[in-house]
């Protein structure tokens, strides 16, 4: 099926939150702490400035208590005298002219009093900088398996290796943006979001408001990438408190200079591995050290670092595993939530990892991977048995006979010998991604999914679970109308309205397709029964039952409905971080290949080739397109996308000085898939947003310590970063010189 | 904010000579950037040039391309002719943001914008561009490697159009154009490098190196004497004495400089220590 | 100054006329209105998105006498006596290519994508100089890793009926 609602959004027919009709409306804007902490000791408003015209929102004017709830209750909504990074929102403007509200913001000086700012997550704190605890430490987190210090001590071969990450933005296209407004005594928030429920709960919790008094309604999402995760809760309870105030409607729509600068980015890491292997390349040990950075408040990165550290030992039988997480307090603008969720991060640092340790043993890098990937009946670190059935070799040839890995090498021998400018090389990197929510997250959740029935026998899913992309509406469609055997417009997806649907979990963590999917079809079974029909009634059958049971009980609505139940023989135990750590992990091996420019050193892509086993692939064009963006994101998070810090926030926030790919910076990316049906996912199917976004950071790196003979152990690997690689290498342009 | 819209040059020329702050505006892919949040900018009042249909099309003449003070990258990109006798031109408008700023974006604006990162400045160099500028006073002509004094410093007053590019026609035995930006399309150069050969000599013209696009007297005085050069680092000393390379938020001065050098050792190895 | 008089004195509204998807329109503008302004919030078509307003990601991309611009960068006044033509002028039926090959995924880029690549299918003769991909490298797509993107102006181009508007 195609893509429901691709033509809406090929006309520009598809509204927006920034293209909603609006009337007699006041635009919102937020001002800005100016320094990364301090006592706000004034605020100083312009005097060339009409303010009667203007409205004025500060702390004092929370109606509860000033907290974006979350996982702590830490971050305010408005700073209240106190100051923790960059552009901590202060105060908020409405106007009904943004010009207007542009020079009155500008003409606002909050005066802070500094204090000495801890900004490197990397680095001890000094005294004088402990915010949080007494080391400020947000979060820490271990797994152990087995004895690693023992392993490590009778390993023939230990090699150790520091790896770095560095922030990412999200660039989705469109900027965030949330309108608020009164429908009655109801406030109504809608905008640009992942999460209707958790902008719900932060909106009732800030502003004290019981449930039946707020409704949260998603517009179409332009982009996401957990970007609109967490903090679209911030700009809806802004827009909200400026409604509240001025008893008008109120938008706030971020510029994308603001939203590069005050949003969320992905964490950056620092991973140390230290590796004990027998002489012929088999794992024996794994002690691994991940730090991230999260920022100002603790937002969402106790799980971020969760799921850092679980992916962090890779895809590979190893029996003494020890890995350690920190989270880091900084005065940052908090990290959060960014597709792949800390995996990105560590398996960057495991798969450049496995490609030191073979250049360090002297052997090829897929025969390590080769012996040591996971076989059926081999434990995770966590302890979890995999046994799935997925050929995890098979997926690997795949990658490389698709990509002639083998014939490569050669030629590019032949190709470097001969050019004196240019170097190619391919590199490999075979990982995996946990789908849903970690261990015991999906049980909490408590997620549920509505099937109705409709007076004409048409069908509608009703569920919190968004549309930003990724497919949500094609694929719900789909297996609705599978499950029942009628045809897909029969089938209406509810907008995500939290008056009418159900809380069906946020729309994160690649777990929507496969857990909410497999609610909605039993959802979708509880309907038939409703209306006394088995599980084996498709089609017409399951039309005219609907029809003829809301003849039978008119007024009345008939709903099918399904709440979120452990698959069978998983177990978890959070204290311990031992067990099955998710219900399936989808499993990959990608190829990139690179021609290096020794004189800019400049690296591009020339051909990328992604093989994945995700369960069964539901919608081909989709899931294609779903690896595709998530391999070009890769890409620019692995050469180009850089975050320049200034007391740390985004300096570079214009798209003219953060470059992410164009079309024109990339090959075509190359995409197999195996199959392998996951028996718990919707249709088969298990997780595939994220995984697409692990993969292409390593391999690429990988590829380019192949073509130049440089040891890249950070990313993103600029060209001033490379050409400082090469040159302690003392590489590249004397073999160029030689060159004929 | 206010606007005026001249319908022929000699009234725009009258807009800004009686109006000595207000700015001229041709294809706003420079003044139009950020626009909602420069509320200086809106302070300000605007000569639009766009109605000056006189000065948009290229012409030829027996001895000269005469581009006209709206011509675009995009005309440019789209005439034969041009792309023969002068191919980097139209290899530097390929470069210059990508067709939607191409179609707009005018070589005058950006002589006038004087950005040290430049596509068309350096090129245009390269060939010994003159810049016709005018107003009521009269008509004055500068050649182009002379009309920077500094960082956004030019010689252009505040009542002059730009209204020629006048390029001279002359066989080129060699020319290169090479852009080194944060990615291969739609980026702000981080080192730029123009190099021509004709009967009038070598010129090696360096972009966002220095705080203008400047001729590099040292690397070419190497070329004209035929001086041996074994290694980018043997011409470290002449690109240190030509430019001076900042750290900026697109790269360091480092990288710029030994770029540089090696872009110049790189294309140039046909001609280092031969001379005539 | 001259600046501060025009603080003082700022123009009001500039009346304009020009073409918008074939029909002529009379208005007008402020003078500091973006055309990307005009169309969205004067003129309530509200295809044209704004993904940066620096010229960056083509995403307000609308034909300026038949060529592809981006709207953020140009000012309303200047398009007076010119053709103005947004997504909304398109005919739908001849995106079908676009939704077959997986061209739009979240679609805030989309109209800016659509406009651009539509224009290259009705100037085919530019792919003897110019690469799909370098055509389409002022229109920044986060989702799609431009595969689809670039598979559906290449499909579109071998649909008879391409190339045939003059502009
Ligand atoms: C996304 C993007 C990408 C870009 N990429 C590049 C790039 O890769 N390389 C590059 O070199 N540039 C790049 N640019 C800038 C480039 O588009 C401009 O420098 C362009 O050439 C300016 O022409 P314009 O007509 O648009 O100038 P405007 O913005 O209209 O004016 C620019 C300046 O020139 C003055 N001016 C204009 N015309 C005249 C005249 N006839 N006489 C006197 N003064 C005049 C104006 O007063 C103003 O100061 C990019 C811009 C954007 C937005
Ligand atoms: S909004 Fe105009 S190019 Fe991005
Ligand atoms: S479809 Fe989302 S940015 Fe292109």
């Amino acid at each position: 099926m195609r893509r429901r609602e691709a033509l809406a959004k090929l006309t520009g027919r598809e509204r927006y939150v920034d293209d909603l009709p609006l009337d007699d409306f006041l635009w919102g804007m937020t001002v800005r702490s100016p320094a990364p902490r301090g006592r706000v000791t004034a605020i100083r408003f312009g005097t060339d400035i009409a303010w009667p015209e203007f409205v004025v929102v500060d702390h004092r004017d929370i109606p509860g208590p000033n907290v974006v709830a979350l996982i702590e209750q830490d971050q305010p909504v408005l700073a209240a005298g106190y100051v923790r990074h960059v552009h901590e929102p202060v105060l908020l403007l409405a106007h009904p002219s943004r010009e207007a509200l542009r020079r009155a913001a500008r003409s606002i000086e909050v005066v802070v009093a500094p204090e000495p700012p801890a900004l490197d997550f990397r680095a001890p704190p000094g005294p004088a900088e402990i915010q949080y605890g007494t080391d400020n430490v947000l979060k820490r987190l271990q797994i152990v398996k087995g004895d690693v210090e023992r392993a490590l001590a009778r390993a023939a071969v230990v090699v150790s290796g520091t790896y770095e990450t560095g922030a990412q933005e999200h660039v989705y296209l469109e900027p965030q943006g949330m309108i608020a407004s009164f429908e009655g005594a109801v406030l109504v928030v809608k905008g640009s979001m992942q999460c209707p429920y958790y902008v719900l709960k932060a909106l009732q919790h800030a502003l004290a408001r019981e449930e039946a008094l707020v409704r949260v309604i998603q517009t179409p999402t332009g982009g996401g990438f957990g970007g609109k995760e967490e903090f679209p809760s911030h700009i809806a309870l802004h827009a909200a408190l400026l409604a509240l105030k001025s008893g008008r409607p109120v938008k706030l729509i971020y510029d994308r200079g603001e939203d590069m600068a005050a949003t969320t980015k992905r964490h950056p890491a620092l991973v140390r591995h230290r590796t004990g292997l027998g002489r012929d390349g088999r794992l024996l040990a794994q002690d691994i050290e991940v730090v991230i950075d999260g920022g100002a408040y603790v937002t969402l990165s106790p799980v971020v670092l969760s799921r850092a550290i679980i992916h962090a030992a890779g895809p590979y039988a190893c029996d003494h595993v020890r890995i350690s997480g920190r989270a880091m307090f900084t005065n940052a603008v908090p990290f959060g939530a960014f597709r792949g969720f800390g995996a990105p991060q560590s398996q960057f640092a495991g798969e450049r990892h496995m490609d030191v340790i073979a250049r360090t043993l002297g052997m090829d890098a897929v025969e390590l991977r080769r012996i040591n990937l996971l076989a059926d009946g081999q434990s995770t670190a966590t302890g979890q048995v995999i046994q799935d059935g997925t050929d995890r070799l098979a997926v690997m040839e795949r990658a490389l006979e698709l990509s002639r890995y083998r014939e490569k090498q050669r030629g590019h021998a032949a190709f470097n010998a001969t050019h004196a400018t240019l170097r190619r090389g391919s590199g490999l990197a075979t990982f995996y991604h946990g789908a849903g929510f970690t261990g015991g997250g999906e049980v909490a959740l408590q997620s549920r999914v509505r099937v109705a029935g409709r007076p004409d026998g048409r069908i509608e899913v009703l569920s919190a679970n968004i549309e930003m992309g990724q497919g949500t509406l094609t694929v719900f469609t789909e297996l609705a109308a599978a499950r029942l055997g009628v045809a897909p417009e029969d089938v209406t997806v509810a907008e995500a309205d939290t008056a009418r649907v159900p809380n069906s979990g946020p729309t994160v963590a690649s777990r929507t397709t496969m857990i909410v999917g497999g609610l909605l079809e039993r959802a979708a079974d509880d309907l038939r029964r409703r209306v006394g029909l088995d599980d084996t009634a498709r089609g017409a059958a399951v039309q005219q039952a609907i029809r003829r049971w809301h003849r039978e009980h008119p007024g009345e609505p008939l709903v099918g409905e399904a709440a979120y139940e452990r698959p069978p023989g998983i177990a978890w135990d959070d204290t311990t971080y031992r067990g099955d750590a998710y219900g399936a992990f989808a499993w990959a091996a990608y190829v990139a290949e690179v021609e290096v420019d020794l004189r800019t050193c400049a690296t591009r892509v020339i051909d990328f080739v992604a093989v994945q086993e995700v369960g069964k692939v539901l919608n081909p064009t989709l899931a294609k397109g779903q690896v595709q963006g998530g391999v070009v994101q890769g890409i620019g998070w692995a050469l180009m996308e850089e975050c320049k810090w200034r007391e740390g926030a985004m300096a570079n926030n214009q798209l003219t000085n953060y470059l992410i790919p164009t079309s024109d910076d990339v090959p075509s990316v190359r995409v197999a898939f195996l199959e392998n049906p996951y028996p718990h996912g919707a249709g088969g199917a298990k997780g595939l947003g994220e995984l697409p976004i692990d993969g292409p950071a390593p391999a690429i790196a990988n590829a380019v310590a192949r073509a130049t003979g440089a040891d890249p152990r950070a990313i993103p690997l600029t060209p001033e970063k490379l050409m400082e690689l090469l040159e302690i290498a003392d590489f590249g342009l004397r073999i160029a010189d030689s060159a004929p | 904010m206010n606007v005026l819209l001249p319908g022929s040059l000699p009234e725009a020329l009258d807009m800004l000579a009686s109006d000595g702050a207000a700015i001229p505006i041709a294809g706003g892919t420079d003044l139009l950037v950020h626009w909602p949040v420069r509320v200086d900018a809106h302070d300000r009042t605007y000569v639009d040039l766009s109605r000056l249909d006189a000065l948009k099309p290229l012409s030829w003449t027996a001895d000269e391309l005469v581009l006209g003070g709206l011509t675009t990258y995009w005309d440019v990109i789209r005439d034969a002719r041009a792309a023969q006798e002068f191919p980097l031109l139209g290899n530097a408008a390929r470069q210059v943001g990508a067709i939607q700023i191409q179609a707009r974006g005018t070589w005058a604006g950006n002589i006038v914008n004087a950005s040290p990162a430049a596509d068309g400045v350096p090129v245009l160099m390269a060939y010994d561009a003159v810049v016709v500028l005018e107003s009521r006073r009269g008509r004055e002509q500068v050649p182009l490697d002379r009309f920077y004094s500094g960082y956004k410093e030019m010689r252009r007053h505040p009542d002059q159009l730009v209204v020629e590019i006048r390029i001279p026609r002359r066989p080129y035995s060699y020319q290169v154009f090479e852009k080194v930006g944060g990615r291969r399309a739609q980026a702000i150069a981080k080192v730029g490098l123009a190099v021509t050969r004709s009967g009038a000599g070598w010129r090696v013209v360096a972009a966002s190196v220095a705080p203008t696009i400047r001729r590099c007297p040292a690397v070419e005085r190497l070329l004209e004497t035929g001086t041996a050069i074994a290694s980018p680092e043997a011409l470290l000393p002449a690109v240190a004495r030509d430019v001076a390379p900042i750290d900026d938020i697109r790269s360091s001065a480092r990288y710029r400089t030994h770029v540089m050098a090696r872009l110049l050792y790189h294309d140039l190895r046909d001609f280092w220590g031969k001379r005539g | 100054m001259n600046g501060h008089s025009a603080i003082r004195n700022p123009q009001s509204a500039i009346p304009i006329t020009f073409t918008l998807n074939g029909k002529p329109v009379s208005l007008g503008v402020d003078p500091a209105a973006r055309l990307l302004d005009t169309l969205r919030y004067q003129l309530a078509l509200t295809g044209t998105k704004e993904g940066c307003g620096e010229g960056e990601c083509g995403a307000c991309t609308v034909y300026l006498d038949g060529v592809p611009v981006n709207s953020c960068l140009v000012p309303t006044y200047q398009v007076r006596g010119q053709r103005v033509e947004t997504v909304e002028s398109l005919e739908p039926g001849a995106l079908e290519p676009f939704e077959r090959c997986g061209a739009t995924q979240c679609g805030a880029c989309t109209p800016g994508v659509v406009m651009t690549a539509s224009w290259i299918r009705e100037h085919p003769e530019l792919l003897a100089t110019h690469s799909i991909r370098e055509l389409m490298a002022g229109n920044l797509c986060r989702c799609t890793g431009y595969d689809g993107i670039v598979d559906s102006v290449a499909e579109a181009l071998r649909e008879p009926g391409s190339g045939k508007r003059d502009t």
